[in-house]
């Protein structure tokens, strides 16, 4: 059962040869052993899953077919889930439970999925490798010395090790997409607008957006389906006539004009990285893809701009961790001000902090116009370098990181070391593109590579399209991490 | 040395929105506590704002009616600070692109009409409140304000008193609660509060001098104590030899003074940069004709319909027209009157209506809307008087009456008999009477004394009840005594 896809899964239950009740134990039991491995989770409730795997049961019994129903799933612990523990990966809400759904949670919740948990990840979603998190570290399981990716590891670790079949995440500067690629697995980050971000604890609003992670492209398909769509409660949600993200998975790619970035393929990628991806290149020219190169001449850019806007934004949004209504407050302290330090100095953590800091900066009085206004209109300016691209090909393809999975502690002690692993998932962010990651290979440790596709708005389904036919042709996303039998 | 003492007001007035700016909770006042703060408004992980459409008609009404830029395009941003009564840790505002730009009101001081221009308006939200008392040694927070719509109106430092500031403050109030009806004035309740801007300069000088803040003003008559108390402390300083410091201050109502409350060291840096969870606030050619046309017809052009086409004076059209809920329940009169028959109806209707009518409302503390007597009844009640059914006095007691419920106009003028007494043959009986016994009047009068003819009419009028025709009594007692 571990390695079935949401899909097999979906005709095992519908088939009776498996209820949602075995389904649950199954996995919460392999949860159970696995967490001390991967530290993937934060928080257990069996209760409350297998109330909803018994619900879900019964919505089987009454012969519902929709696509979900009974599928585990895990939510990474920034979505709010009413009645659970939610932490974002901070000390600050070490105590809050959430008193409503999210509104990508209440989807699944609809569609009768199971949850499971809810997953490890940077503090705030402020990380690259998941060590930043109050609750520890998460471990690769490719190797369980090395980083998953951030800031939603738990969230890839769990599907890599098999957890769950399926998993959300949140990407701002990459943390979707970088994940997959060190763990081994897929995942999606949608245009943004897609998925609403009501209850999704907000860090960078102009730039957060909710995806899925799965072992293959298909079903990545099937949970887009049902996180996606329209939310009043967001602003910034988009009313679009809703889509099905799989419809297009079995079209033929031959002719299909493959950008590939000239900026891409500079030098700063490992060689384990490059050879994969040359690889991946070669299997889509033999599915009759036509290689294009292209140019997105700001992207020297993206990583500054990013780091001026996303830290400006954060800071504003975690104005509310005050110790005054919920979450934590400091023990002991001398007046308002006093609480205020001691309760924000002790309970974020030193990345947040920096971040902050970094936030508050741009945009105080004297340095707004250097830095934040500068860099809204540089965000511009990228945005537009991929329309421009997007005239000559059909989707872009590159590596989406620079290196396979680096050890704990590796880049921990240097900031801007860390923010180098997101050069090349950035700029779709900062464009609002849409963007994904699949398995292409392995460098010489074995150590997984990930393909980014990116496309141009609301192109999802062309990219699943694209990701499905290679996953056809070839086996990358089917390995397994060493040690797991099928 | 003359100075000149230049003033800028800005005022927070609370749009009458039935929920909040940007959440679904109720904004309705004096609720336990904490009991009308939503998620939203709590600031809880993960929320967001949904702008309430209800706020942007009430600004664009403002808008119109003061003559004003209306923004096609405006920007909601982030005002940063930390406070408990604050729960995002910031005030979801407008800077750079308000959504009302200019405008002018105008204003009457005195004998002199003035007119303020406006600098700008824009929408924000309110923060909840702080209590300091009923606590042990602890503020209270309630968050149930959290959120409410505001819409900050602020003015060129065009005024040069507190009289003008106040009738400014005076005519703004009037325009937003009467007149286009956004916002219910209620200012203890603070749905509309002042800050002064006040700096002082010699008297010719085009420079401004530094000026000084006071906040949260919440009565008329505060703000003209604070800004005489403040220039005065500004005057005396300069001339003093020395300057005034750029400072927010407070006025305290028990001591009568301004006290200072941050110093421009300790100037706060708001670090504004636009919402990103909330696009920019668009405003369409249809939206505006439709609240142009939703609008009722401003207060100033009724008064002057009332003086051009009803013929009333100036003084009794201000009077009749200083709210909505007045004007429209003497429209409603009007319709039911007949001037073509009764000449002169409508102008004393108008008179009695801000006279006895309005006396009797007030004791009662009721709106005009809410008169236990409609206006086809006080319509009737007019006309009875001109048509001669009854007397000037009778309509005094008959209004009581009809106060206290006591029944219908033409019901009580059958229960108590006051049908005036016309026939000539009658009253002419009774000012004989009451000539021969009064001698000594009827000779006073004929010496001359104007006082003494009063008496005697007082006489007749005392002995028909007061069912005579006044007009009619002096005419007979005229014409027998030969006067």
């Amino acid at each position: 059962m571990l390695n079935l896809t949401i899909k097999q899964l979906r005709a095992e239950l519908a088939a009776k040869r498996v209820s949602s009740i075995e389904v649950a134990r199954y996995f919460l039991q392999r949860i159970g052993t696995l967490q001390p491995v991967y530290n993937a989770l934060i928080s257990i409730d069996e209760e409350k899953s297998l109330a909803q795997a018994r619900a879900a049961d019964r919505l089987i019994a009454a012969g519902s077919a929709s696509p979900l129903i009974g599928i585990p799933i895990l939510h990474k612990d920034i979505f709010c889930a009413k009645g659970w523990r939610t932490t974002c990966g901070s000390k600050m809400l070490a105590d809050f439970v959430a008193p409503y759904d999210a509104h990508v949670v209440e989807r699944f919740n609809v569609a009768g999925a199971v949850v499971l948990g809810k997953t490890n990840m940077d503090e705030f979603a402020m990380g690259s490798s998941n060590e930043t998190s109050f609750y520890g570290a998460v471990k690769n399981p490719w190797d369980v010395e090395r980083v998953p990716g951030g800031s939603s590891g738990g969230s890839a670790a769990a599907v890599a090790a098999r957890l769950a079949p399926a998993a959300t995440g949140t990407d701002t500067g990459g943390s979707i997409r970088q994940p997959a690629a060190l763990s081994g697995v897929c995942g999606l980050k949608p245009t943004y607008g897609v998925c609403s971000r009501y209850g999704m604890i907000a860090f960078a609003s102009s730039l957060d957006q909710a995806g899925p992670f799965a072992k293959t492209a298909e079903d990545l398909a099937l949970l887009l389906n049902t996180m996606a769509g329209f939310d009043a409660r967001d602003s910034t949600s988009l009313e679009r006539t809703p889509e099905d993200y799989a419809r297009n998975l079995g079209r033929p790619v031959n002719g299909l004009r493959i950008g590939l970035p000239k900026e891409f393929f500079t030098a700063g990628m490992d060689s384990g990285v490059a050879q994969a991806i040359e690889t991946a290149l070669a299997e889509f020219r033999k599915l009759g893809c036509e290689p294009v190169e292209v140019s997105l001449p700001n992207m020297k850019l993206a990583v500054p701009v990013y780091y001026v806007l996303a830290p400006a934004e954060a800071s504003s949004n975690l104005a509310r961790y005050d110790g005054v209504r919920y979450g934590y407050r400091a023990p002991e302290y001398a007046d308002l001000t006093d609480m205020y330090k001691k309760t924000r100095a002790q309970g974020f953590g030193a990345e947040v902090k920096r971040r902050i800091l970094i936030g508050t900066y741009v945009l105080s009085h004297g340095y707004y116009d250097a830095y934040y206004l500068q860099a809204q209109k540089l965000r511009h300016l990228i945005a537009d370098d991929f329309v421009a691209a997007f005239k000559q090909c059909d989707v872009i393809l590159g590596p989406t990181a620079p290196t396979t999975a680096f050890k704990l502690g590796e880049k921990s002690a240097d900031p801007v070391q860390m923010y180098l692993s997101d050069i090349y998932t950035i700029p779709a962010n900062l464009a609002g593109l849409p963007a994904m990651s699949i398995p292409c290979g392995f460098d010489d440790k074995g150590l997984p590579v990930g393909l980014q596709i990116i496309g141009d708005y609301f192109a999802e389904a062309r990219m699943l399209n694209i990701a499905h036919q290679y996953q056809q042709a070839t086996d990358w996303h089917a390995r397994l991490p060493p040690g797991m039998k099928e | 040395m003359k100075w000149e003492i230049v003033i800028g007001l800005e005022t927070h007035v609370q749009l009458s929105t039935a929920s909040k700016i940007f959440s679904g909770a109720p904004t309705a006042f004096g609720a336990v506590p904490n009991t009308q703060a939503s998620a939203v408004d709590i600031a809880l992980p993960g929320v967001l704002p949904v702008l309430n459409k209800g706020a942007v008609e009430r600004a664009i009404r403002f808008g119109l009616a003061v003559n004003a830029t209306i923004n096609r395009r405006s920007v909601f941003a982030r005002k940063n600070y930390f406070y408990p009564d604050l729960p995002k840790g910031y005030q979801i505002s407008q800077y750079e692109l308000p959504i009302i730009s200019g405008g002018k009101l105008n204003i009457v001081v005195g004998e002199q009409q003035k007119t303020v221009r406006l600098t700008r308006a824009h929408l924000e939200e309110d923060a909840g409140k702080s209590l300091h008392e009923n606590f042990q040694e602890v503020t209270g927070i309630d968050l149930n304000r959290a959120g409410t719509p505001l819409l900050e109106i602020v003015s060129e430092p065009d005024m040069r008193s507190a009289v003008e500031a106040v009738a400014y403050a005076k005519a703004l109030h009037r325009l937003v609660v009467e007149d286009i009806e956004i916002c219910d004035g209620n200012m203890q309740e603070g749905s509309f509060r002042c800050d002064a801007n006040v700096s002082v300069r010699p008297f010719g000088s085009d420079k401004l001098g530094t000026r000084c803040e006071i906040k949260n003003l919440n009565s008329f008559r505060f703000l003209e104590r604070a800004i005489e108390f403040e220039t005065q402390r500004q005057i005396d300083l300069i001339e003093d030899g020395g300057t005034v410091v750029q400072e927010t201050r407070l006025y305290d109502p028990d001591r009568d003074e301004t006290r200072s409350m941050r110093s421009k060291e300790d100037a706060m840096d708001y670090r504004y940069f636009p919402d990103p969870d909330l696009p920019p606030l668009v405003v369409s050619e249809e939206e505006i004709n439709r609240v142009h046309s939703q609008m009722p017809q401003p207060l100033d052009a009724i008064r002057t319909n009332y003086e051009s086409k009803l013929k009333i004076t100036a003084n009794t059209a201000a009077l009749l027209t200083t709210s909505r809920d007045k004007a429209g329940f003497f429209d409603k009169t009007v319709s039911e009157l007949d001037p073509l028959t009764f000449p002169g109806i409508v102008e004393a209707t108008a008179n009695a209506t801000i006279g006895e009518f309005s006396g009797f409302m007030n004791s009662a503390k009721l709106e005009f809307s809410k008169s236990p007597i409609t206006p086809r009844e006080w319509a009737k009640l007019q006309t009875r008087v001109a048509d001669g059914t009854i007397s000037e006095k009778s309509r005094k007691d008959l209004l009581k009456a009809m106060f206290a419920g006591e029944g219908s106009v033409d019901e009580l003028i059958e229960k108590r008999g006051l049908t005036q007494i016309s026939d000539v043959a009658t009253v002419e009986k009774i000012v004989d009477r009451i000539i021969a016994a009064n001698p000594k009047s009827v000779e006073e009068f004929k010496v001359g004394k104007e006082k003494a003819f009063n008496a005697l009419v007082g006489q007749v009028m005392k002995a028909t009840q007061g069912r005579a025709n006044p007009a009619q009594v002096n005419e007979l007692l005229k014409k027998k005594l030969g006067g």
